[in-house]
């Protein structure tokens, strides 16, 4: 494969960009959450192509765990949105405000 | 023949986000969103990273996804007040402009000769053990290697922590009583 390691990069880079996009657009919560996990998803891709490049395996194992960290943390955000749901009626960030006023 | 897949799987995986991002329909959204997670899972394939892209797809494209898909279904946020909406116009236009600017900052900075690129070396099947780290191979027998060496005490930690969360799900989706607090 003749692709460099800056093509992943700037796929990675430009994957990272949307997730951000995403979090910035949106009003509704579990999108929100959707693009916070296409964030670690851009820098999972990262890891991997600079463990591949480099030609060690390190970057695959952090990778792991990324991915088992990012496996608890959905369970957990998922259940403090329903918790939020239970009590507010509405997953709208711009209905969330109560810490502002 | 594998430069033609890797854009291929790249493109794939932009556009799914970027119809993420767009698509009002939070469910359409989590579709777009599994085909996300495959296109990265295909371009691990390209890195010969086998073990992490069964891992990615039976992660998040299985098990993640579908509880988003669940949870997604169970409120039925598309019926509310505003579900479809995007934040305000300022908003819309100032996140667009920052997009632009950071794609603009990726392509320069790795654009060029901007930045040294290493060469593709070959995996080796059967590596010595050479100071500075595990060596890249394909077969899942170095990952369990490493996790019960080198990578220990994270092993652990992550065990535990998959308790904690597991524990924490459970005290915070248990039914309060409203009129309590």
């Amino acid at each position: 494969m003749t692709v460099g390691l800056n093509a992943f990069l700037i796929v990675a880079g430009l994957l990272f960009a949307v997730g951000l996009l995403g979090v910035t657009l949106r009003q509704n919560t579990l999108v929100i959450y959707m693009s916070l996990e296409l964030m670690l998803n851009a820098v999972n891709l990262a890891f991997v192509a600079f463990s591949r490049y480099n030609g060690t395996m390190d970057g695959n194992l952090f990778v792991f765990f990324i991915i088992t960290v990012a496996a608890a943390e959905v369970a957990l955000g998922l259940a403090i949105i329903v918790a939020l749901f239970r009590r507010r009626q509405s997953v709208m960030v711009d209905q969330l405000n109560a810490l502002s006023h | 023949m594998l430069d033609i897949l890797f854009y291929v799987f790249s493109a794939i995986t932009l556009i799914a986000a970027v119809l993420m991002v767009i698509t009002p329909n939070a469910v359409n959204g989590a579709m777009c969103m599994i085909v996300a997670f495959i296109g990265t899972a295909a371009l691990f394939v390209l890195l010969e990273a086998y073990f992490l892209a069964v891992i990615q797809v039976v992660v998040y494209a299985g098990a993640v996804m579908v509880l988003f898909l669940f949870i997604i279904m169970l409120l039925d946020v598309d019926k509310g007040e505003g579900a479809t909406e995007y934040k305000n116009k300022l908003t819309i236009g100032a996140s667009a402009i920052g997009f632009l600017l950071l794609a603009m900052l990726v392509l320069t900075a790795f654009s060029g000769d901007y930045l040294p690129e290493p060469g593709l070396t070959a995996v080796t099947e059967n590596p010595e053990v050479f100071d500075g780290g595990v060596p890249f191979t394909t077969s899942s027998k170095s990952f369990g290697y490493s996790l019960f060496t080198k990578y220990m005490l994270p092993f652990q930690v992550a065990g535990f922590l998959l308790l904690a969360a597991m524990i924490g799900v459970i005290v915070v989706s248990k039914k309060h009583d409203v009129a309590e607090d």
